[in-house]
């Protein structure tokens, strides 16, 4: 059975006092990984394909088409990996 | 004159990269430079030909290692108006400051003794100090910025005493660009009997340095933010301290003589004479000679020109920028007081949505902190997104930055 960490290269805290972590999704799971997102989250607003805020069982982040997730106020790994998990498998 | 960007980008292989099918544009020069194929070939030849250790070994390869990398010396030297002998390689700006840190500061601070800094510093001018402080129970003081990100000179007058033994300062902000008059605060440092270390990270890719004409007493810079390797750098010491300061590694090159008693299974060290006691184990040999080659790059356009044709990119940015209604420039806009650096952030959006939505379109652009956590406090900045030029960068790549920022204020 598949995990969520097939679909992730690697998960950084971002840098400055904005608490969030950044995903970036493995290159070649890119593809399906932002479908399957873009199925399973709501979608606030979006621009030009590239950049796309999305909410997901109260929890509001941005996607973007490179293949990377910005989740805001997100800093502890298994409560990130709980929501991956529910958006990508 | 200005510069042909258009010939010197031929020299830049990474320039025939397309990210998602849109040419390469990078904008993040303050925290690395791209290279040169001067300096890749220059550490492809040294390891097709004269690899070998340096220093001792009577046989070819080693000396033909030796003179290269003793020539490299001679040239970084010259081209920040130094000697030989005042130049020690590390492996970048970093390790320069801890090395002064540890084998001057260890050495000389004590109970009472003041070290002066300022809160634009970035971290490695911030960190080594504040360690030392609590070791030797000295304290580390910070200058105030005033209002417009410039350093509060009234302030750093008011903090320098006959107790600051140092001032350790940026010559450019590495968040703004702002340029320090670090010849001015050495003069003042000096008044007081202080010495005076200038982190040079951004200031000596960019401005003729002339370390006899700041009257600086130690430069710190690296050789990745100006065309060379990572994991080489420089700290310049003026020769009269070396008398004062300690070994900072052990190991070999950095002794004369190891006089080791089997009697009382002891050994006396005599140390090597500088610069080679502070350059302990085997160095960044084909690091040294790239970044030589990168001097001699730098040297072929001239230092004038790079200042010119970054305050040129600056001043058309500036302007361009002013078409963003979203977007927030920090620090002055005065040309005279800043170079090649802008930080800013789009309302509604973190620095790093701004980098992120950029690097769709092949733009590199840095987000965050920028290891400056103090000067972002003090600003009153959660992080900001920041662009930063050189040599090969063209006004038509600013367009395209501008046109991707409109866009991005859109969303």
């Amino acid at each position: 059975m598949s995990t969520v960490d097939a679909f992730i290269s690697r998960i950084e805290k971002t840098c400055g006092e904005e608490k969030s972590t950044i995903v970036t999704f493995k290159y070649d799971k890119k593809t399906e990984v932002i479908k399957k997102i873009l199925e399973r989250a709501k979608m606030n607003k979006s621009l030009a394909g590239i950049i796309y805020e999305l909410s997901f069982k109260g929890k509001t982040f941005r996607l973007y088409s490179s293949g990377k997730a910005i989740f805001k106020g997100v800093t502890e790994k298994d409560v990130l990996l709980k929501i991956l998990s529910e958006l990508v498998l | 004159m200005s510069l042909n960007t258009s010939k010197i980008r031929t020299d830049f292989p990474i320039f025939q990269r397309r990210i998602n099918n849109n040419p390469l544009i990078y904008f993040d020069n303050a925290a690395t430079t791209q290279k040169p194929i001067q300096v890749i070939e220059s550490i492809k030849n040294f390891y097709e030909k004269h690899n070998a250790n340096i220093h001792r070994s009577v046989y070819r390869l080693s000396q033909e290692a030796t003179e290269l990398y003793e020539n490299a010396r001679e040239h970084i030297a010259k081209f920040i108006n130094s000697n030989p002998t005042e130049i020690i390689f590390t492996r970048g700006t970093t390790e320069a400051i801890n090395l002064t840190a540890y084998s001057w500061g260890l050495n000389n601070l004590k109970k009472g003794d003041e070290i002066l800094i300022s809160e634009l510093e970035h971290h490695s001018n911030i960190i080594p100090w504040e360690i030392i402080s609590k070791r030797n129970k000295a304290t580390t003081r910070y200058a105030k910025i005033s209002n417009n990100g410039v350093l509060d000179f009234e302030d750093l007058k008011d903090k320098i005493s006959n107790k600051t033994k140092i001032v350790s300062i940026s010559h450019i902000s590495n968040v703004s660009g702002i340029i320090n008059d670090v010849k001015e605060i050495s003069k003042i440092a000096h008044e007081n009997n202080s010495l005076i270390l200038v982190d040079g990270a951004q200031s000596v890719p960019h401005m003729k340095i002339d370390v006899e004409r700041l009257d600086v007493d130690f430069l710190a810079f690296s050789g990745h933010k100006m065309l060379g390797p990572t994991g080489i750098g420089v700290l310049y010491c003026k020769n009269t301290h070396y008398e004062k300061m300690g070994p900072f590694q052990g190991g070999g090159e950095m002794i004369k003589d190891v006089n080791y008693n089997p009697n009382t299974q002891s050994s006396e060290i005599v140390w090597n004479s500088p610069p080679w006691k502070f350059e302990a184990g085997t160095p960044n040999i084909a690091g040294s000679i790239a970044l030589m080659e990168a001097v001699k790059y730098l040297d072929r356009v001239g230092m004038d020109r790079v200042l010119n044709h970054e305050k040129e990119l600056i001043e058309y940015a500036l302007n361009l920028l002013k078409e963003c209604k979203k977007t927030t420039i920090y620090g002055p806009t005065d040309l005279s007081l800043k170079c090649g650096i802008i930080s800013f952030n789009v309302k509604g959006l973190s620095s790093h949505d701004v980098a992120l939505f950029a690097d769709n379109f092949g733009i590199m652009i840095r987000s965050g902190y920028h290891c400056a956590q103090p000067l972002h406090k003090v600003s009153d900045l959660k992080s900001t997104a920041r662009a930063s030029f050189y040599i090969y960068n063209t006004f038509e790549e600013i367009d395209r930055f501008v046109d991707v920022l409109k866009e991005i204020e859109q969303f």
